[in-house]
């Protein structure tokens, strides 16, 4: 074929000077820039653009815009992105696409491209920037409101760039043109091209999506963000979305050049490619006629009409001036043609259905308009109510509670005086509303007033003798067709939320942009009840699809969450360490040495720390600093346990509990004055218990004269451990006395170590003697050297989180959040020594007596020992007690909750949650692990120096 | 994403606040004088209802403080907001 061979010779907004080279489904075409994909296939005569999902039926392009529901393409280079509608897609010089039958395919590789968003604050909205957009965001920006405009299209003017409409004598386009370039140069105005608004959420917060580089396809800058989102606060909004035509229920109404009318109008105009050369025009409505006028101007032969209302129109009578024979009264009840029509048969209707003698018309085009769908997808997002209009045969916007006005098509107005008149009052109005003063109204164009007659909603055309609808589609993406919802409505089915997931209409990508009211209009013909009545699904975001590229913007690898690291990472790193996240911290899990599997360095370090001499870093440990005179009425209510007794100078281990009595957080509070404590809480949660103080010190005891601040990375915290620490920490800091007497087990003291200003703890998180060092951030480093310098002889071993979790676990310590889940008790721990008895309340106190909590058969924390010492339980395993595995329902008596190979047990163990665990010590149970049972024995969950001798060094 | 009009900051995006349920449903004076069952309304037993509800809401990522705020659970709309240990307003 010659190489487009259906472009006019002129006419239209591409570039004829800028030829693009594209490839689909494996050929080589050229279109122009200025082309969509859709519109450089339909002028190389291609309409067929792939087969349906369901039933492999040849489709083709169907509308010119975001609506299209069947010319969907997987774009495969620049960059493979699927499920694209051609006709959203500008051409550009090297574009591949193929057509897609359904699903598309995501690149397997990473999207090389940046993403990025904007938050956006405004006085005025408009989105939609038509004849009633324009004059909308013109007037509105006449009054020196902040205003936003924003379109989906590169070039303002909407639905006027596609026909050929004249203001003030003019080419309407231009004065779109016009208009844009005033707004443009106003201070207060931004204008958004190529940008989809596509969600109306609560408070006028709208979100849009730019498409910025897409169009420029391999040219794009790398420096550019190819989308960016908009996050856009208006105080008031006024929609200019338009309106999407759609189409009818008839036989065989989804063949490839089977067209919505006033998109081929806009292939002609806008784009200069005729989609055919012989049609035939179905239609309801007068808007047909104008499109059947515009091709026939560019040399489409217009071989009938055929109009549903038995009037004839004065749009009849244009048409018949032209030479166009007008059938009032019939319907296309038929086509015929492969991979494209070939004819249509028409026939005349009687009472709605087609009666008398049916022809066929050789055509390679069919023309159709059902009607026009006010687009209120924005509208009842934002929570308005639509109300059917039956003349216009559709649901147009009602009232909303949001601050939202709507104007032009998009309300129901389909004339362009009444379009441009709407959109500038719903300007002004909303300026004026949020007090800007307007001085004179604005100067509107003319436009020529057309001739209007009544449209006469159709929505089925029944088969003969009303049998026979398997061909008669309502939703082309899901092959949804009117037989299909007869099945549904034949099962008693009555409403379209329900009769929309039973056929899936309406459900697929284009979200039924074209199928919606027509699928409404079907199912209340079937029903014969009336459309007003039945209504229409719920419209959701996203208005069009939007790529999660876009929406993740910057928030990706190493900025899609903070990544915390202490004053000593650089340390971990030169030392090796392999790293875990916990929280958003990066902690030195463990050191690997030389040919060293993680088991073996857990192994050597826990041996180190027991026999010797370790070191970690601890500095991610939360801090609060709590303050103020009550601040030990306020721990004494947090905490179980009492701390307003602790002396000054002293270290007291605490458990928090949530007021049903489950354990929250656990750790240690340091008393540093008689009006000053120092808390740690775990590494995770610490935000977490700064959050659930802050909320009871607010809201129920805000008398308490207390403030709570987080220290956490004002201090460095290195745990010096195992039977050597002494002797290290005392060659380092000679002003301090370390033996036991002096300065015994949960004190702290304030010394200097290798010069250090430093905060030294007695705590010990191992069961060995231990301390805890703190210092600020920036001196870490040269005190972690020092304790590596001083230990050296005596092999001082750094450890990671690994290690300290074998050394608690041995001694029976729980972590919380692992060994817990919160429907654990203290009392479940075995922590009740750590639960005032005396305390006349706490939070979770009450509840440690409620019955439930009370059950003498409560999950308790226990250890276990395989059988096997070698075998390491998995955590999560459960436990039964028996052998074999019963049927089920398999009785459950708990899980592991922790597992580890522990070098001082010279064995596996775990801690586990078991029912009356505490009362089974010695039992035999049994974890199924895989498709075998691995034989245990419940211990005390304190496996290692139960006497608690070592921790004195 | 609602505005939320913070008493001490003013209107705010929603994200930057946290939700923290009912409003006015004080920790009991004396937990240990309450039954089991009264106890047990305290821990577990909220309103949920279709309008005007008072809540509990926390300025997280501003000024970290708390205040109450009534809510119309139909329609998302803020009626009224006021700070913690404020009685409940009469919204007409
Ligand atoms: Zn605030």
């Amino acid at each position: 074929m010659t190489p487009q061979a259906f472009r006019l010779p002129e006419g239209g907004r591409v570039s004829r000077d800028e030829p693009v080279g594209f490839v689909f489904d494996g050929v080589r075409y050229q279109g122009y820039r200025g082309d969509t994909l859709a519109s450089a296939l339909l002028a190389n005569g291609v309409h067929m653009t792939g087969t349906s999902i369901k039933l492999g039926r040849p489709r083709g392009i169907f509308s010119a815009g975001v609506e299209e529901p069947n010319a969907v393409v997987q774009i495969e280079a620049p960059f493979p992105e699927p499920m694209l509608p051609a006709t959203t897609v500008e051409l550009f010089d090297g574009l591949v696409a193929s057509g897609l039958p359904g699903q598309g395919r995501l690149s397997a590789d990473p999207d090389p491209a940046r993403y990025d968003a904007v938050h956006a604050h405004c006085d005025v909205l408009v989105v939609g920037a038509g004849p009633a957009g324009l004059a909308a965001a013109a007037a509105a920006a006449r009054s020196g409101a902040r205003v936003v405009l924003a379109d989906d299209q590169p070039e303002l003017g909407g639905s006027l760039l596609g026909t050929r409409e004249v203001l003030d004598g003019c080419p309407a386009a231009e004065w779109a043109a016009e208009v844009g370039r005033a707004l443009e140069a106003a201070p207060e105005v931004r204008v958004l091209r190529r940008t989809t608004v596509f969600g109306y959420y609560d408070d006028n917060h709208l979100v849009a999506v730019e498409r910025r580089t897409n169009h420029l396809g391999p040219l794009a800058p790398a420096h550019l963000s190819r989308e960016r989102v908009w996050r856009i606060r208006a105080r008031r909004v006024v929609l200019a979305t338009g309106a999407h035509e759609r189409s009818l229920a008839f036989a065989d109404n989804d063949r490839p050049a089977v067209m919505l009318a006033g998109s081929a109008r806009a292939y002609v105009n806008r784009y200069g490619a005729v989609p055919g050369r012989r049609a035939v025009v179905f239609t309801t409505n007068d808007s047909a006629y104008a499109a059947a006028l515009d091709l026939a101007a560019a040399g489409v032969e217009i071989a009938a009409v055929a109009d549903t209302r038995p009037e004839r129109g004065e749009w009849a009578r244009r048409a018949e001036q032209a030479g166009i024979e007008v059938l009032t009264g019939h319907a296309v009840v038929g086509t015929e043609g492969e991979r494209r029509i070939a004819s249509v048969t028409v026939a005349p209707l009687d009472g709605g259905s087609p009666s008398g003698a049916p022809r066929e018309v050789a055509a390679d085009l069919l023309l159709v308009s059902g009607g026009w769908n006010p687009v209120v997808h924005l509208f009842s997002q934002a929570g308005g109510r639509l109300w059917y209009d039956a003349e216009l045969g559709s649901f147009v916007p009602d009232s909303c509670r949001q601050a939202v006005d709507v104007a032009g098509s998009a309300r129901g107005v389909f004339h362009l005086s009444g379009c441009l008149a709407d959109g500038a009052a719903a300007g002004r109005r909303a300026t004026e509303a949020e007090g800007f003063a307007v001085e004179e109204p604005l100067a509107l164009p003319r436009a020529a007033e057309e001739p209007r007659s009544p449209a006469l909603p159709v929505f089925v055309v029944p088969g003969p003798d009303g049998a026979g609808s398997a061909t008669h589609f309502v939703d082309l993406q899901r092959d949804v067709t009117v037989a299909d919802l007869a099945r549904a409505t034949g099962a008693g089915m009555s409403s379209v939320e329900h009769l929309k997931r039973y056929t899936t209409a309406g459900t697929a990508n284009d979200q039924g942009k074209t199928s919606g009211v027509l699928t409404s209009g079907a199912i209340a013909h079937l029903l014969g009840v009336d459309v007003g009545a039945l209504g229409t699904t719920t419209y959701r975001a996203p208005y069009a699809p939007v790529s999660f590229a876009a929406l993740a913007g910057r928030d990706r690898g190493v900025l899609h969450d903070p990544v915390r690291v202490t004053a000593l990472h650089d340390r971990h790193v030169a030392l090796g360490a392999l790293f875990e996240n916990v929280g958003q911290w990066k902690r030195p899990w463990y050191y690997p040495r030389e040919g060293e599997d993680m088991a073996a360095a857990v192994l050597r370090e826990c041996r180190a720390a027991r026999e010797g001499v370790a070191l970690m870093d601890a500095s991610t440990l939360g801090k609060i600093e709590v303050r103020g005179p009550d601040s030990g009425i306020f721990l004494d209510l947090l905490y179980t346990n009492m701390m307003s007794t602790l002396k000054v100078g002293m270290i007291r281990y605490g458990v928090m509990c949530r007021a049903d009595g489950m354990v929250f957080d656990d750790g240690t509070v340091i008393r540093l004055a008689q009006d000053r404590f120092l808390m740690t809480t775990t590494t995770g949660n610490a935000a977490a218990v700064l959050d659930w103080m802050e909320e009871w010190l607010q809201t129920e005891w805000p008398h308490l004269r207390v403030h709570c601040t987080s220290v956490t990375e004002q201090w460095a915290t290195v745990a010096l451990v195992g039977p050597r620490s002494r002797e290290v920490l005392g060659s380092l800091a000679p002003e301090l006395a370390v033996d036991n007497d002096a300065f015994p087990f949960m004190a702290w003291r304030d010394t200097a170590v290798a010069g250090i200003g430093a905060r030294v703890c007695r705590i010990s998180f191992s069961g060995e003697l231990a301390y805890e060092i703190n210092v600020l951030p920036w001196d870490a480093p040269a005190l972690w050297d020092a304790l590596l310098g001083a230990g050296g002889r005596l092999g001082i071993t750094p450890y990671g989180t690994e290690t300290m979790h074998v050394l608690r676990a041995e001694k029976g310590y729980p972590i919380i959040g692992q060994d817990t889940d919160g429907t654990v008790t203290p009392q479940d721990l075995g922590m009740g020594w750590a639960v005032s008895k005396k305390k006349p309340d706490f939070i979770g106190k009450r509840s440690h007596s409620r019955p439930d909590t009370a059950r003498p058969d409560r999950k308790h924390l226990v250890g276990l020992l395989p059988d096997d010492p070698a075998v390491l339980l998995p955590e999560g395993a459960h436990l039964i007690d028996s052998e074999v595995l019963p049927a089920p329902p398999v009785p459950m008596l708990g899980h592991v909750t922790s597992s580890y190979r522990s070098a001082a047990l010279g064995r596996t163990f775990a801690l586990a949650l078991v029912r009356g665990g505490r009362d089974r010590i010695g039992e035999r149970l049994y974890a199924p692990v895989g498709d075998h049972v691995v034989p245990v024995t419940v211990a005390s969950p304190v496996l290692h120096d139960p006497e608690g001798t070592r921790r004195d060094g | 994403m609602l505005l939320i009009p913070c008493p001490w900051c003013g209107p705010r995006d929603e994200a930057e606040f946290h939700y923290g349920g009912q409003a006015h449903v004080p920790y009991p004076e004396d937990p240990a004088a309450l039954t089991d069952e009264e106890w047990a309304r305290y821990l577990f037993f909220r309103d949920n209802p279709k309008g005007p509800h008072p809540e509990r809401w926390s300025h997280a990522d501003g000024c970290r403080r708390w205040f109450n705020a009534v809510r119309d659970t139909s329609s998302n709309e803020i009626l009224a907001v006021y700070r913690a240990g404020e009685p409940r307003p009469v919204i007409a």
